[in-house]
């Protein structure tokens, strides 16, 4: 086995035993990008001298006698995370020479941690997007099937994953974002409650789903990652104050698969008549595993799951269009020098910063926003969003978690989807809910689904939680491994 | 209703984006199909229903006003481009 191919857990081991060095695993994940990611371009910035002496300096530390669950553990973080000296473009070009002057938190906890970051991901461009489609940097192809997307908008960090590019990355979920990808490329993703984690660093999209969460190769990895990077956080008046809890060890409990007195909630909502059948048959499979882990399962109506795609696409641009305002040309980023006046140097910047998927949520926003449509569209939806969170919590007065698939379908063909943002939007169908009431969720790989060309795609299972019980999705999501 | 190409380039001026007269026809139709999908709202009665504008179940998170010395490198390199005169950022005219 190629070290790169090692889970957090296997070179965690390997690392304490004096078997492997940081900068021998650092390597050969430098070396596999290298040899793979001219074709897939899961990777906007490859650092590999500052990841080189990250390394090192972990082995250090390591021989020195510490211990700690991520030093040396090289990984990649989406490019939408601020990276002090290493540059953070969000995938667009308004961004491109731009260097972030310090980190964000979640990096900042993991270069505290020793963990030793590669280089930073492709997205839809500022993450809007289901497929990595938007990025001005070009697509992000699927592992399994270059003519594929890779999903999004964190696909460059779930190709990566998938290919074996990092032993784990970091990706953010607005409306999917983290679960979208990880069920295309056939890895675990898993967005924490909103909160959960801090915000600060991460370009802000829409302030109020956004969240930062891991993408890796199995459950326990990111139970791991999710331990180091959560918690209450002084810079993001939003984190929550609860405490961080030991994840993984729920895994271990559930080792006997006992998943006893547990009531697992199947949205029959979700359960669309016209859904493909190998997505439904996969799903059934997903249930029966945790029916025999003891598990009951029972249906429970979430009846205002329709509403969730145009809520959210009233939500999110309104956010968008008021988040990216800061972008305006002064101080950083692109500048449009040669503009006449402050008003025509704003439109020229913006205009030419900006790519097509960017330009119409922020006219969507401002078109929502705008006197007039305010109370018809915006505050519309904001009441909607409560009766899409009050579905949730009648539905955890019955059962602990929820089952449902996390895409409608495997990974589409690039380009086939390109020209219609709406069916775009609609792939976002069963993972905006989670979203919009700041549940926890989790993508688990859950069998492949065969395309026209007959070749076998992966699809993930989706376990949503109630608030805050990330350790409970964890347990649930391990027995589907 | 319908989005006009006027339309647009009101909401286009609002949103401080120059746009190519294609782009302005492309974001018509586009935005047009993309709202009268989002028309479905008003199926729902949302009579008496508070609106949700944030999850965190959190209010008034105060913190002390203390001030923080930022690293002066930092702040240098947190404006990387423009002019700057007398520690002020300059911008082109405003009229």
């Amino acid at each position: 086995m190629n070290l790169n191919e090692l889970t957090i857990k296997e070179a965690r081991q390997q690392l304490d035993s004096g078997e492997i060095t940081s900068v021998a695993l650092t390597r050969a994940c430098l070396d596999r990008i290298k040899e793979v990611d001219e074709q897939i371009n899961a990777c906007l910035t490859v650092c590999e001298a500052e990841a080189m002496a990250e390394a090192a300096a972990a082995d250090l530390r390591i021989k020195s006698g510490e211990r700690g669950d991520l030093l040396g553990i090289p990984y990649l973080c989406k490019d939408i995370l601020m990276t002090k000296g290493v540059r953070t473009t969000a995938a667009s070009k308004i961004l491109e020479n731009y260097i972030a002057p310090y980190d964000a938190t979640v990096v900042a906890k993991l270069r505290d941690a020793g963990a030793v970051m590669l280089g930073k991901t492709n997205l839809d461009e500022f993450a809007h997007g289901a497929s990595t489609e938007n990025s001005a940097y070009g697509v992000t192809k699927n592992p399994h099937d270059l003519s594929r997307v890779a999903g999004g908008s964190s696909g460059g960090s779930a190709a990566a994953v998938a290919s074996d590019m990092c032993i784990f990355a970091l990706g953010t979920d607005t409306g999917g974002s983290v679960r979208c990808p990880a069920s295309f490329c056939g890895v675990v993703g898993f967005k924490p409650s909103y909160g959960r984690v801090s915000r600060f660093g991460l370009l802000s999209m829409t302030s109020s789903t956004d969240v930062v969460g891991p993408l890796t190769k199995d459950v326990y990895d990111a139970a791991i990652v999710l331990k180091a990077i959560a918690g209450d956080d002084s810079r993001d008046a939003t984190t929550a104050p609860e405490a961080i809890e030991a994840y993984e060890k729920e895994i271990d409990i559930a080792k006997d698969k006992s998943l006893r007195g547990l009531k697992i909630g199947l949205p029959q909502e979700y359960y669309l008549k016209d859904l493909n059948p190998e997505v439904a048959a996969n799903l059934r499979a997903s249930a029966e595993k945790l029916e025999a882990a003891g598990a009951e399962l029972i249906s429970v109506s979430l009846p205002y799951t329709k509403y969730g795609i145009p809520v959210y696409y009233i939500i999110t641009p309104s956010e968008v269009s008021s988040n990216l305002a800061r972008f305006d040309g002064i101080g950083w980023g692109l500048a449009k020098t040669e503009a006449k006046n402050l008003q025509e140097f704003y439109k020229a910047t913006r205009g030419a910063g900006f790519g097509p998927e960017a330009k119409r949520r922020i006219m969507l926003g401002t078109y929502a926003l705008s006197a007039g449509y305010y109370d018809a569209y915006y505050k519309k939806a904001q009441a909607v969003r409560t009766l899409i969170i009050k579905d949730f919590t009648e539905a955890f007065k019955k059962c602990d978690v929820l089952l449902t698939p996390t895409a409608p379908h495997s990974a589409f063909k690039i380009g086939e989807q390109v020209n219609d943002p709406l069916a775009m939007y609609m792939e976002d169908v069963f993972v905006t809910g989670a979203s919009l009431a700041g549940l926890p969720a989790i993508s688990v790989p859950a069998g492949t689904v065969a395309t026209k060309g007959g070749k076998q795609m992966p699809v993930g299972a989706q376990i949503i939680g109630p608030r805050l019980s990330e350790g409970l999705v964890i347990k649930v999501a391990s027995v589907l491994e | 209703m319908s989005i006009t190409p006027n339309d647009i380039k009101h909401i286009a001026e609002l949103s401080r984006l120059e746009l190519s007269e294609e782009e302005v026809k492309k974001f018509g139709g586009q935005l047009d199909s993309i709202l009268q999908y989002i028309e479905q709202l008003n199926e729902v009665d949302t009579k008496n229903i508070e609106p949700t504008a944030q999850v965190s179940g959190l209010s008034n998170i105060w913190r002390a006003d203390d001030v923080h010395v930022w690293d002066e490198g930092e702040v240098e390199a947190a404006l990387s481009q423009g002019a700057r005169e007398g520690g002020q950022v300059k911008v082109k005219r405003v009229l």
